[in-house]
């Protein structure tokens, strides 16, 4: 059977950031990912992101990728990868961990310390019609676009006024596809306001307090239904049909957190990190003395925080095998906790803050 | 909830607030190659606009949450931050360019097609509206980043109005 130092699994960017730092200090690494290419949700994110200089503010997603690829490539000795790849179980007996190989290429490897970095997987929302080939999770949408270059329809509905559906809006705009209307169920849209306004001065209408009654349409969408709902969320009774061929679902994301599961990892439901998340110690280390989790598998959050939890991880693992000077390693974790603290200071911070502090644990030793 | 809120809810500034007031009139009215607006009302984490400004008009963040706060008798009207800024949330507005009822807006533009200098476009209002046509002066790209700055020619009654433009 296949062996490796560490399984780091998911390559999107808390998992780049893990291999990336475990292997800078001689850690052999094997990293896979499900997908055909790595990079996870970034390379598809064409906005210029958010934050400080030093999270790299102001560049855009698939370029920040480019640089963790870069990263990578230069620790290659290290780290083997595969694409592709999809680890479908963890069997918690002798910690063997089962994978998929394109469609049936079937194998076992067994690792000593494992990273999860399964990121998210999106909601969707109950609705009449909601089958219908023309309803997309926005992620997919943006994967098809900005991936594949392929425009998903003519005329959107988008579902949801956080960031997301704001954003993938723009990016709909910018491939030439009409945005009928975004309709936000809250009284107020959830994303930032600069990006309401960036869709609104285009022309969009953004309906407050709105929903998606029903998609309308026999073999596919060819049109949907919008109705005004009240603070409680019950129809008023005011509805509008809007001729669309596309109904995207911006309606949040879920931690992917199966693996853990299986490897009896203690999860906490944790609304503010959307969904059931691994306990973990302040190292990102969980219950489980050989599984460590970062980016949002560990908690629905940022690119920016997933990139630091991730090389968080990383030394974590490190640490644990055995490798590099521990002042080294404490000096760099001390730094990267302090980006975290920043990154996750303020108002915008604040639920990040609060539900982190119901999943973590002082540490593990009794 | 009273509409101006809802609106603002939605996207749409109404009235000056922190983060998002306008220029000194008189400095405004005098200052060659324009002033910045910026239209920055939520505490975020984000602070390009400052980081990449050359001459400091954009004063220091305290909290990296801050709104932007502007010290106009720095700002050059360069526009550096119009290219930089994630939220498309910096303009520069020239009262000095062209005739006397005419101003020079340059604002951001990531869609396609792409204007040429001399085309006329459609000027659009918070809302999306055309509400004026305007003509295209000049086009750069800062960052070479593919965010191209346009210099717009437009009415100079509607410099508080006007945010994008649409190639028509
Ligand atoms: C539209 C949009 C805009 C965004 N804008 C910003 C922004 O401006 N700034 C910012 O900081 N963040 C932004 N984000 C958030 C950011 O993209 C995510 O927080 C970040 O990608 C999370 O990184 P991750 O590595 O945890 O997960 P992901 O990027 O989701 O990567 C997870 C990877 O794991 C793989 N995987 C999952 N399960 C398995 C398995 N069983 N076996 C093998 N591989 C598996 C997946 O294929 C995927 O490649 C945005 C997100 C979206 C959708
Ligand atoms: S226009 Fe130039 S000088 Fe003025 S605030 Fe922007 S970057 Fe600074
Ligand atoms: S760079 Fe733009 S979005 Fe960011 S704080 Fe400055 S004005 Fe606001």
């Amino acid at each position: 059977m296949r062996e490796t130092e560490v399984l780091v699994v998911g390559g999107g960017p808390a998992g780049l950031s893990a291999a990336i730092e475990a292997a800078s200090f001689g850690a052999k690494v094997t990293l896979m990912d499900s997908d055909l290419a790595l990079g996870g949700q970034l390379i598809k994110q064409t906005h210029k992101f958010f934050g400080s200089k030093n999270e790299r503010a102001g560049t855009r997603g698939f370029k920040i990728a480019e640089e963790l690829f870069k990263e990578l490539k230069e620790r290659e000795e290290n780290i083997e990868t595969f694409t592709n790849c999809t680890v479908t179980g963890y069997y918690k007996e002798d910690g063997v961990v089962s994978c998929v190989k394109g469609e049936d290429e079937y194998f076992h490897v067994k690792p000593k310390k494992i990273v999860m970095a399964t990121g998210a997987q999106e909601r969707i929302i109950p609705f009449p019609n909601n089958h219908l080939p023309g309803v997309y999770g926005a992620g997919a949408v943006q994967t098809l676009m900005n991936v594949y270059g392929v425009v998903p329809g003519e005329r959107v509905l988008m579902v949801g006024a956080g960031n997301i559906g704001l954003i993938v809006s723009y990016q709909l705009m910018q491939a030439g596809v009409k945005v009928v209307g975004i309709v936000e169920a809250m009284n107020k849209i959830g994303g930032y306001w600069v990006h309401a306004a960036k869709v609104r001065r285009l022309g969009v209408p953004i309906y407050l307090r709105h929903t998606v009654k029903e998609a309308i349409g026999d073999r596919f969408v060819e049109g949907a239904v919008i109705q005004e709902i009240d603070e409680k969320f019950q129809p008023t009774g005011n509805e509008k049909k809007l001729d669309v061929d596309i109904i995207c679902l911006a309606v949040g994301l879920t931690p992917t957190c199966e693996l853990l599961w299986q490897a009896g990892c203690k999860m906490s439901f944790v609304p503010q990190l959307c969904g059931y998340v691994a306990q973990r110690d302040k190292n990102m280390r969980t219950s489980h003395p050989d599984i460590w989790v970062a980016g949002d598998a560990a908690g629905i959050e940022e690119a920016s925080s997933a990139m630091v939890e991730g090389r968080i991880a990383g030394l974590g693992v490190v640490k644990a095998l055995g490798y590099g000077a521990p002042e080294e390693i404490q000096g760099r974790l001390e730094e990267y906790h302090m980006r975290l603290a920043d990154l996750r200071g303020g108002e915008v911070g604040a639920k990040i803050r609060e539900g982190i502090a119901l999943c973590s644990v002082e540490s593990w030793e009794v | 909830m009273d509409e101006k809120e809802k609106l603002f809810n939605s996207g749409i500034l109404t009235g000056e607030r922190k983060g998002a007031i306008k220029p000194p009139k008189e400095l405004w009215e005098t200052k060659k190659n324009g002033l910045v607006v910026i239209e920055c009302p939520q505490r975020i984490p984000c602070n390009p606009c400052h980081t990449s400004c050359p001459t400091g008009a954009v004063k220091p963040f305290e909290d990296i949450n801050d709104q932007p706060q502007i010290d106009y008798e720095k700002c050059t009207g360069c526009a550096r931050c119009v290219a930089v800024c994630p939220g498309l949330a910096c303009f520069v507005i020239d009262l000095t360019w062209g005739a006397e009822d005419k101003a020079l807006i340059k604002l951001a533009y990531e869609m396609l097609p792409t204007p040429e200098e001399g085309q006329v476009v459609d000027c659009l209002n918070r809302f999306g509206e055309p509400v004026a046509k305007g003509k295209v002066v000049k086009i750069t790209e800062p960052m070479k980043d593919k965010t191209l700055v346009v210099h717009v020619e437009i009415p100079k009654d509607l410099v508080m109005d006007i945010r994008a433009i649409r190639v028509v």
